[in-house]
C-alpha cells in the first residue's frame, strides 16, 4: 500500500477492484466501515464515504458497499481507461497537481506511436518491444524536455488524452459488461475526486495482479490516482491488500526472482562489475530538479547489502564480492521454475512457506513437474499438497520416482519475529508456543543446510566455492541465528563503530556500512527494535497528534517510519495541504511537519532549487508515462485474457497481449488453452473469509464453516444445465476437471458484451487432497484443487499466473 | 447488582466473517457440529448446544449487473440468544436452572438443569440446544465468566466491523437510536431496531438493528412475541373458547363438505398466518 490500513478512514470514496477485503482482510475492513460511518466523509455534501465494489462476484464486500457493479474478469484496464477518459473529457483533473507533480509535461520522442493494438517498436518474431522507442525527448544536458503549458501534442498529457479517447462509455460497456449507465454513475462519483477537498482511495488485490496484463492493470488504477491528484494524500493512494500476514515483508526482502532486498535489481548476465550494474539498473536523473534519490544512492545500497552478506570478505579490491551474486541469463520466475522441471532440467526443489501444488496454475502440469524431480524438500508445519503430491487425482504413485523429504518446520506462533502488513508496518510478535517435537525454524534449517554444504566444500572441494565459503554467518550460533540478530543485520550498521544505523542516509559505497535491506535501515537503531513499539489507541491524543491516524510510535513503517509514501504530494506548491482537514505533511515556514516527510525535512518549497515531489523517480514526478519501465507499453492498454469468450473490441486482430510468453509452445508441449466454442463460460477464482489459503484445512472450526469445495454459479446457467443447488458438478477446462458441489446464487450472473451474453462463475480455492476436508468423503484423490482449471501463462512483465480469468464448461456430475 | 449489559448487533455493517462464531467456540470450548455442506455460505445452520453465535445469510440479491449493498441485499446477521427481559425459557424451566445474573443476562446453570428441554420448545428464537454429551441444555452464557472478570464477551471482542457492540444497555440503546436515524436519513426506511424497547419480550438485552422486517430474518414481530406461561389461565380459557368455536365450525364444515372439495389447503395456509 502507498498508504496504510487505518488511513482508509480518511477517504471520501473507496473504489475496490480486483479485491474482496471484507472476506480476505476482515480485520482491516474495519477502516472501510469507519469511513462509511463518518458523516464528514463522502462525495458531495458527505454523509459517509461511498464504497464502490467492482467485481465479477457479489461478495460479502459488496453486501456492505454502497454500490456493487458486476464486471467481466480481466477487463479492469478498460474500466480505468474509461474513467480516465471521463475525467479528461470533462476537465475534472487538478491542473496544479497534474502539471507539477506528474510527468504530464514531459515530451515523448517522435518514434512513439500506437496503432491497431500495437505500440511502436514491436518485433513480431521475438514477440518483444524495443522500449527505447517510448523514450522522452532529451536535451544536450540529458534531461527530458517539458512543456509546462501541456499544449505540446507530444507531451504526456496530450498522448494520454489521445490514447484513452478510444475508451468511450459504450466501448467500456462492450468490453467489461458494465451497463453504460452504471459506468457513468461510477464515473460521476469518481470524477468528483479530483477536487482538493475530496480524496479517493483505490483498493486492489490479486484480482488485478493475476492476469497476463496484471502489471498494467494495477498501473491503470495508479494513473487514474495521479490524474486525480490522489497520490501521496491521506485517504488516497493505490493500495494493494496483501493476502498473508507477512507477504509484504517477503516482497520487501527479495521474494521476487528479479529483485534484491529493497527493490534493487538482481544483476543480469553481462553485469560484470558493480559500476556497470549500477549504470544499467539505477534510475537516471531526467530533470535538473529531480533528486533521483534511488538512482543517486543505488551503489551505496548495493555495496551495503554485499557487506551484510559477505562481511569482511567483501572488499573494494574484489568489487565487494559482486561476482558472487548469481546473474541469471533467462527468466527465473515462478512459472519458469516449473517449466524447467517440465523440461526435465531440474534435479531438486526446496519449498518453504508455501505449497507449489496448491498455488501454481494448471495443477496437472505442476504435478508432472514435481514428478520429474529427483528430490523434493518441503519445509512446513503441516503435510501439504506438495509433501504428499502423489495423492493428487490421477497421480500414479508407483511410477513417481521423486524422493520427498518432509522437514517439519515451526509455525509462526512457535517463533518470534516480525510481520510486515500491507501498510508496510513492521510489527514484532512474540513466541507464543514452544516448537513441538523435532520441528525446527525454517531459518535454522537453511542455516544448518548451509553449514553442512560449506563443510562438504571444505572437505571435498567443489566448483566456485567462494559464495558458500565466504558467506558471513556472524551470529552467536551460526546454525541457530535468532530473528533478533537477523533484524539487526537487516537494519545494518556502521562497520567502523559497530553502531546500528538510524537511517539509510548514512549508508556508504566504500564498504564502511552494511545493511541487509536498505529500506529497513532505521527499524532497529541503537535505541532498540522499533517494531516492538506499542503506543497506540490507549492514548490517541498523545500517540496520534495529527489525528490523521499515523500513530508514529506504533511499530515501525518503512521507509523511515513514513506512513504515507510520496507525501510531499499531499501539499501544494507552497507547502499547504490540498485539504486542510486532511494534511499529510505541511510546511510550517521552517520545516515539514505531520507525517515523516518523503522529502528533505527542512527544504523550503519556496527555494527555487527545491526538489520535485517524487524524490525516488528519475523524473522527480509521478509517472503517468512509463518511458522504459515495462515490457508491454508506456500506457496500459486493454488486452483480452489468454482464454477469452470474445475478441478484443478495441483491436480484434491484436486481441491478447502481444508480448506474453507461452511456455508450452516454446517447449514444444501440446496446446493447453481452450476456446469459447468448447468452453463458453468465464471463470474466476477467489478466497473465502472462512479459510486462509490452504493451511486452515487443518483447523476443525474453520473446516466446519466451509467444509467442501464448491463452484458458485448463477441460477440461469444452473437451469440451462439442469443443476440444482447442492448438486455435484464437473467443472472442466482444457487442462483438467474439478468435481465439486454447485452453489447456485444470483451473486454471479451474466455479462452483456455489446450483445454477446456470457455466463460467469467462480471457484473458491481452498480445498484439495490434503487436510481435514479431504477426509470427509471418498479418498484423498477425489479432491482436486481449483488450480487444476487455471492456465499456465503469466503477466508479460512479472509472469504472475493468469488465474483470475479463464474459460470452462460446467455440467451436472 | 452490576450494570445491565447488552449486545447491540448492527446488521447493516456485518460482513458475515463468522469471527464471532469461532471466537465463541474457542473461548467456551465448544467443539462445533460435524462438518456439513449446506445450501449457502451458512454451513452452521442454527443456534444449538455447539453454536452460540450463528451468522444468518439471507440472500435477497437481485439478478442484476449493479446492486446497492448497504446491508440490505445480502442480509447478514449474527444471531444469538436474545437474553430477553421476559425470558420464555425461564418461564417454563421446572428446576429454576435458568436464572438472571447480576448483569441481568439469562444464564442456564448446567448443574441445576435436568435436561427436560421445555426451554427448547419455549424459546421463540430456537437459541437453546440439547447436548447428548452433557445431558443438559446449552446456549450463550453472555460469556458470564468474562463478564465477572470485566472482559468483553468473546464475540464482540472478535468482531472486526463493530457490528457486534457490547456495553451498558442504556449506552447501547442511545448508540442504536443514532445509527438507525442515520440510516433512515440515508433513505433506508426498512432499517429498524429489534428488541430495543419493551415490545418484544419486555426488551431484548441482545438487540438488533435490522435492514428488513423481523419476519425476513425469521424473527417474531411485535404481534407474535407472546410469552408462554406455566400458569397460563388466560391462555387455557382462550384455548377452550377456540375449541368450542372449532367444534361448531367443524360441524358447519362437515355439512358443507358434501358440496365443497375436502382438500381446502388455502384455508389452512391462511390460518397459519
Amino acid at each position: 500500500m502507498t498508504n496504510h490500513w487505518r488511513d482508509i478512514k480518511n477517504a471520501d470514496v473507496i473504489l475496490i477492484t480486483g479485491a474482496n477485503p471484507a472476506e480476505a482482510q476482515p480485520v482491516g475492513f474495519q477502516w472501510f466501515m469507519r469511513a462509511k460511518l463518518d458523516p464528514t466523509k463522502g462525495p458531495g455534501k458527505g454523509g459517509g464515504a461511498k464504497i464502490i465494489h467492482i467485481d465479477p462476484r457479489f461478495s460479502r464486500t459488496s453486501a456492505v458497499s454502497d454500490l456493487y457493479v458486476r464486471i467481466r474478469p480481466g477487463t479492469d484496464i478498460a474500466l480505468y481507461g474509461g474513467l480516465m477518459n471521463y475525467v479528461l473529457q470533462h476537465d475534472l483533473y487538478p491542473a496544479e497537481y497534474v502539471t507539477n507533480y506528474t510527468n504530464a509535461s514531459f515530451i515523448v520522442k517522435e518514434s512513439y506511436s500506437f496503432q491497431g493494438g500495437l505500440f511502436s517498436g514491436y518485433d513480431v518474431a521475438r514477440r518483444e518491444y524495443n522500449v527505447k522507442e517510448w523514450a522522452y525527448e532529451t536535451g544536450a544536458d540529458g534531461f527530458a524536455e517539458r512543456d509546462m503549458t501541456l499544449k505540446n501534442p507530444r507531451c504526456v498529457l496530450s498522448l494520454l488524452k489521445q490514447h484513452y479517447s478510444r475508451y468511450t462509455p459504450e466501448l467500456v460497456s462492450t468490453i467489461t459488461g458494465i451497463p453504460q449507465d452504471a459506468f457513468l454513475n461510477v464515473a460521476e462519483i469518481v470524477g468528483q475526486m479530483g477536487k482538493p477537498d475530496k480524496v479517493m482511495t483505490i483498493v486492489y488485490a490479486v484480482g488485478l495482479t493475476q492476469h497476463t496484463t496484471g502489471t498494467q492493470m494495477i498501473r491503470s488504477g495508479a494513473l487514474l490516482q495521479l490524474l486525480l491528484g490522489n497520490m501521496g494524500r491521506p485517504g488516497g493512494g493505490m493500495n494493494a491488500e496483501r493476502g498473508h500476514a507477512n507477504i509484504q515483508g517477503n516482497t520487501d526482502n527479495a521474494i521476487s526472482w528479479d529483485l534484491l532486498p529493497g527493490y534493487i535489481s538482481v544483476p543480469m548476465a553481462g553485469d560484470e562489475t558493480i559500476d556497470e550494474y549500477v549504470k544499467k539498473h539505477a534510475p537516471k536523473k531526467l530533470d535538473p530538479r529531480s533528486w533521483n534519490y534511488l538512482g543517486t544512492n543505488y551503489k551505496k545500497f548495493t555495496v551495503s547489502l554485499l557487506k551484510a552478506w559477505y562481511g569482511a570478505r567483501a572488499t573494494a579490491a574484489n568489487d565487494f564480492a559482486f561476482a558472487y551474486l548469481p546473474k541469471p541469463s533467462a527468466n527465473s520466475s515462478w512459472l519458469s521454475i516449473y517449466d524447467q522441471a517440465l523440461r526435465g532440467k531440474m534435479e531438486g526443489l526446496m519449498l518453504s512457506g508455501m505449497s507449489a501444488m496448491s498455488i501454481g496454475p494448471d495443477s496437472n502440469q505442476i504435478l508432472q513437474a514435481l514428478s520429474n524431480l529427483k528430490w523434493l524438500v518441503v519445509m512446513d508445519p503441516f503435510p501439504t499438497t506438495s509433501s504428499e503430491f502423489w495423492h493428487a487425482p490421477g497421480a500414479n504413485a508407483g511410477s513417481i520416482q521423486t524422493e520427498v523429504f518432509m522437514l517439519p518446520a515451526t509455525h509462526w506462533i512457535e517463533k518470534d519475529g516480525s510481520f510486515v502488513n500491507s501498510g508496510r508496518w513492521m510489527q514484532w510478535k512474540d513466541q507464543v508456543l514452544q516448537p513441538q517435537d523435532q520441528s525446527m525454524h525454517d531459518h535454522w534449517i537453511i542455516a544448518e543446510l548451509h553449514a553442512r554444504v560449506k563443510q562438504l566444500y571444505v572437505s571435498h572441494g567443489g566448483a566456485y566455492p567462494g559464495p558458500i565459503l565466504d558467506l558471513a554467518m556472524e551470529y552467536r550460533n551460526p546454525v541457530k541465528p535468532t530473528l533478533d540478530e537477523i533484524a539487526q543485520e537487516v537494519n545494518g550498521k556502521d562497520l567502523k563503530t559497530g553502531e546500528r544505523l538510524a537511517t539509510f542516509a548514512k549508508l556508504t559505497d566504500d564498504g564502511s556500512t552494511s545493511s541487509g535491506d536498505w529500506i529497513y535501515a532505521g527499524s532497529y537503531p541503537p535505541k532498540g527494535n522499533m517494531a516492538k513499539r506499542r503506543n497506540g489507541v490507549q492514548d490517541p491524543k498523545k500517540n496520534d497528534p495529527t489525528g490523521m491516524g499515523f500513530f508514529p510510535e506504533w511499530a515501525w513503517s518503512w521507509p523511515l517510519n513514513r506512513r504515507i509514501l510520496y507525501n510531499r504530494a499531499s501539499a501544494d506548491l507552497d507547502g499547504k495541504p490540498w485539504d486542510p482537514r486532511r494534511p499529510g505533511i505541511v510546511w510550517n515556514g521552517s520545516k515539514w511537519v505531520g507525517d515523516v516527510p518523503d522529502y528533505p525535512p527542512t527544504m523550503s518549497p519556496h527555494d527555487p532549487k527545491a526538489w520535485l515531489p517524487f524524490i525516488m523517480t528519475g523524473e522527480g514526478v509521478g509517472r503517468i508515462w512509463a518511458a522504459a519501465l515495462l515490457v508491454d507499453g508506456p500506457f496500459p492498454e486493454h488486452y483480452e485474457p489468454t482464454e477469452s469468450p470474445v475478441r478484443n473490441a478495441l483491436h480484434p486482430a491484436i486481441s491478447t497481449s502481444p508480448v506474453v510468453f507461452f511456455y508450452d509452445k516454446a517447449a514444444g508441449r501440446l496446446n493447453r488453452f481452450g476456446t469459447p466454442d468448447e468452453f463458453p463460460i468465464v471463470a474466476t477464482t477467489y478466497r473465502l473469509t472462512e479459510h486462509e489459503h490452504y493451511v486452515t484445512q487443518w483447523v476443525p472450526h474453520l473446516v466446519q464453516l466451509q467444509p467442501e469445495a464448491f463452484v458458485e454459479l448463477p441460477p440461469g446457467l444452473a437451469a440451462e444445465r439442469g443443476i440444482a443447488n447442492g448438486d455435484y458438478v464437473n467443472v472442466r477446462s482444457k487442462r483438467g476437471m474439478m468435481h465439486c458441489r454447485a452453489l447456485v446464487s444470483k451473486r454471479f450472473g451474466q455479462v452483456d458484451l455489446g450483445g454477446t451474453k456470457v455466463w460467469q462463475i467462480g471457484i473458491p480455492i481452498h480445498w484439495g487432497y490434503v487436510g481435514l476436508a479431504a477426509e470427509l468423503y471418498g479418498s484423498k484423490s477425489d479432491h482436486w484443487l481449483a488450480n487444476v482449471l487455471t492456465p499456465f501463462v503469466g503477466d508479460a512483465n512479472a509472469r504472475t499466473p493468469e488465474t483470475k480469468a479463464f474459460l470452462v464448461q460446467v455440467e451436472k456430475a | 447488582m452490576a450494570d445491565q449489559v447488552g449486545f447491540f448487533t448492527d446488521t447493516s455493517v456485518c460482513i458475515g466473517c463468522k469471527a464471532c462464531e469461532v471466537a465463541c467456540k474457542e473461548w467456551n470450548g465448544l467443539a462445533g457440529d460435524p462438518p456439513e455442506f449446506r445450501d449457502s455460505f451458512d454451513n452452521t445452520g442454527q443456534l444449538d448446544a455447539e453454536n452460540w453465535r450463528h451468522v444468518k445469510f439471507i440472500d435477497l440479491v437481485p439478478d442484476a449487473p449493479t446492486v446497492v449493498g448497504n446491508g440490505q441485499a445480502w442480509l447478514l446477521m449474527s444471531d444469538i440468544c436474545k437474553h430477553c427481559e421476559h425470558a420464555s425459557c425461564m418461564e417454563v424451566c421446572p428446576t429454576n436452572a435458568i436464572i438472571k445474573t447480576e448483569f441481568d443476562t439469562v444464564f442456564i446453570q448446567p448443574d441445576v438443569c435436568n435436561g427436560c428441554r421445555n426451554c427448547i420448545s419455549a424459546c421463540p428464537y430456537a437459541a437453546i440446544g440439547f447436548s447428548k454429551d452433557t445431558g443438559v441444555v446449552h446456549k450463550c452464557t453472555f460469556c458470564y465468566d468474562r463478564l465477572q472478570n470485566d472482559l468483553t464477551p468473546a464475540c464482540a471482542k472478535a468482531c472486526p466491523t463493530q457490528s457486534i457492540q457490547f456495553g451498558k444497555l442504556d449506552d447501547l440503546r442511545t448508540r442504536a437510536d443514532a445509527r438507525v436515524a442515520a440510516l433512515q436519513a440515508q433513505g433506508y426506511s426498512q432499517a429498524q431496531l429489534y428488541g430495543r424497547d419493551d415490545k418484544i419480550y419486555g426488551g431484548l438485552h441482545a438487540f438488533f438493528l435490522l435492514m428488513a422486517k423481523p419476519e425476513v430474518y425469521n424473527l417474531p414481530n411485535e404481534q407474535n412475541a407472546g410469552l408462554p406461561r406455566r400458569n397460563n389461565r388466560g391462555g387455557y380459557l382462550g384455548a377452550l373458547f377456540a375449541a368450542a368455536i372449532g367444534v361448531i365450525a367443524g360441524a358447519v364444515a362437515l355439512r358443507r363438505g358434501a358440496q365443497d372439495s375436502p382438500n381446502d389447503r388455502g384455508a389452512g395456509e391462511a390460518e397459519k398466518k
